[in-house]
């Protein structure tokens, strides 16, 4: 078996998304400590800054598949070229991003490569040769140690939760790019709408969300300019998403999105599991809720137990003193 | 057209969970059982689409006796046959999806819906695994659907949007919140499902593909400062955010 673990990035509209940084920098990781070789796939048309990005990161070779008919996702073509490859270089591993791409994708590529598939990996460590995977089960109220038998392996990881560090040996990634002449598009994405303009939860470092603490959606205005501020999202409970003040697209949580941004500020939440289930791996947790005993209190960091109609103005109005 | 729906007997999200003394599963004394939440969506999806094109909707599960509590209310509802694949303890996905698909082929059904997740060991994956076993086209995290004779057209959400997906039959279609509000089942219904036959069969022994090492419970986090009650409390709260998180 030759040893190459394969880091499978993702691009949006020709750029390479920031998860794409993690899977190689992770894949690179893995690679020294297992002795394989790190070599990124990825598919599209035109493709950004692809080789240096891949030099930064430590990989040794990229290989673009192009076509103008992938830029968008495509689970059938996509599937194809990545099982492809996979059995082509005999790849022992191969990593994902944990978004809705990735998600989607690793687990067709493992049933094509008969391997087994861990999702949405907080933890990769190497013990003895194997690697030992952590994720959360059962909204977090547990979490599950696991590896994968066989010969092939598939894992994705959680995005903003694994480091990104630039090699210390800079060795010029060698790039391939393989034209695809008549993609497989039995599955296809035939437009994207977007949610207009507006950063999403999942890409962003700073979180600002709403519960029903704020008692109707004429009010999220405070939250919108505490977002504003910090130049952060801004998010949603359930309860609020149901009750029709917010997007969906907004929603956190187990039926909404995951979230790890660097901070993440919970307003009149209460913290109910499927919320925490979104957002616990968040690296900094702020609380303002006027229940001391409110659940989010227990994994947020910092807390104001008190009213939030009178905190988060002083707030916005303290973090615009030092912008 | 045969319908097919794949349901999952879950722990209530709201329970509390004890690991087992093996240390890899959960103690089931003590904890409520429900019917998957994002499996409701795809029974009401699946019914609907039968109330446009006929046939008949088959409940599919893989677990162990309790489930078929899972497969009446989903009959309650309107399914018209149930089938309980037994199997304890059944984790991999991949053994899941073997399973299933060769009960979907059996059954021949064309359309099968899934939820998006299974809020047990959140895998988000059984439907996707189950197509590619079966050759079947598949979309994930569907938030609207639509057929026309053999052609697909879905939502999927996504981090930004949606996507608008194209495909045709045969397809798994896995389910989101947002797609429909599934029905309560009717006092007829409830009446009708007790009179519908579960069929029960020992679920095909398969070999797993990933191993559980063990489940912990996380160490609970140092529970958060409290930093104050009222807005004199903002420009500590800065502070820390500037100098001891380094986040702002
Ligand atoms: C299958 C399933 C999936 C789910 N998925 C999700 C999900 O993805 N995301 C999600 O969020 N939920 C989800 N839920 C719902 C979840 O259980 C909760 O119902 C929901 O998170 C509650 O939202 P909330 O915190 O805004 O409201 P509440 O629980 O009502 O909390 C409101 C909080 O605001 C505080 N408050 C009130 N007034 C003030 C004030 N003036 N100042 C400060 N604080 C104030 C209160 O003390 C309270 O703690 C799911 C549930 C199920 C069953
Ligand atoms: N044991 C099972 N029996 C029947 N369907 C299942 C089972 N496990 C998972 N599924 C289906 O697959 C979906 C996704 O589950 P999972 O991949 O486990 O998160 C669920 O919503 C169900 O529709």
């Amino acid at each position: 078996m030759a040893k190459i673990i394969l880091a499978a990035i993702e691009q949006r509209e020709g750029k390479l998304k920031r998860n794409a940084f993690e899977v190689m920098s992770t894949a690179k990781r893995l690679a020294d400590e297992l002795g394989l070789q790190p070599i990124a796939i990825c598919i599209g048309n035109n493709i950004d800054g692809l080789g240096e990005a891949a030099t930064t990161y430590g990989i040794t070779k990229v290989i673009h598949y192009r076509s103008s008919e992938l830029e968008n996702y495509s689970p059938s073509a996509y599937t194809d070229i990545i099982s492809a490859y996979g059995k082509e270089i005999e790849a022992e591993y191969l990593i994902f991003s944990n978004t809705s791409l990735g998600r989607d994708l690793a687990p067709r590529t493992a049933v094509r490569l008969s391997a087994g598939c861990l999702i949405d990996c907080i933890y990769l460590r190497n013990t003895n040769g194997e690697v030992i995977a952590l994720r959360p089960v059962f909204a977090g109220k547990a979490i599950m140690e696991a590896k994968i038998n066989g010969e092939v392996k598939v894992f994705t990881i959680r995005p903003n939760v694994f480091k990104t560090e630039t090699a210390g040996d800079k060795v010029k990634a060698d790039v391939e790019i393989r034209e695809i002449g008549n993609p497989n598009l039995g599955t296809k994405v035939i437009a994207v709408k977007k949610s207009e303009g507006k950063l999403d939860v999942a890409e962003a470092d700073i979180i600002v969300s709403g519960g029903r603490g704020l008692k109707g959606p004429e009010n999220f205005k405070l939250i919108e300019e505490l977002a504003e501020v910090l130049g952060g999202a801004v998010g949603a409970s359930r309860a609020v998403v149901d009750a029709g003040w917010r997007n969906h697209g907004e929603q956190v949580g187990q039926t909404g999105k995951t979230v790890s941004p660097k901070l993440y500020i919970a307003c009149g939440i209460s913290g109910a599991i499927q919320h925490l289930a979104g957002m616990s791996t968040s690296r900094y947790i702020v609380a303002i809720n006027k229940d001391k005993d409110a659940p989010i209190f227990n994994i947020a960091d910092y807390g104001i137990a008190g009213d939030l109609f009178e905190i988060i103005p002083a707030l916005t109005e303290e973090i615009r003193k030092i912008k | 057209m045969k319908i097919a729906v794949c349901v999952s007997n879950v722990p209530d999200t709201a329970t509390k969970i004890k690991i087992g003394a093996d240390g890899k599963s959960i103690e089931s004394a003590g904890v409520t059982y429900i019917i998957n939440p994002y499996d409701e969506y795809a029974i009401e999806e699946a019914l609907k689409t039968k109330e446009k094109t006929g046939g008949e909707v088959v409940v599919i599960s893989l677990g162990a006796d309790a489930s078929k509590e899972t497969i009446r209310k989903a009959l309650a509802m309107g399914a018209d046959q149930g089938v309980l694949l037994k199997k304890d303890g059944c984790y991999d996905s991949f053994s899941v999806a073997q399973a299933l698909a060769e009960e979907i082929k059996a059954q021949n059904c064309e359309l099968v819906f899934m939820g998006k997740q299974s809020v047990d060991y959140d895998n988000c994956i059984t439907g996707q695994l189950t197509a590619e076993i079966l050759g079947y086209n598949c979309i994930s995290v569907v938030v609207n659907f639509k057929l026309e004779g053999n052609k697909i057209t879905a939502e999927r959400e996504i981090e930004g949007g949606r996507e608008v997906v194209e495909t045709e039959l045969p397809a798994i279609i896995t389910t989101q919140k947002g797609l429909n509000e599934p029905r309560y089942a009717s006092l007829k219904g409830i009446m009708a499902s007790k009179k519908k036959v579960i069929e029960e069969k020992p679920a095909k022994d398969m070999s797993d593909l990933t191993e559980i090492i063990r489940l912990t419970i996380p160490s609970a986090k140092q529970p958060g400062r409290i930093i104050g009650t009222d807005a004199s409390a903002v420009s500590e709260l800065v502070r820390l955010l500037r100098e001891e998180a380094k986040v702002i």
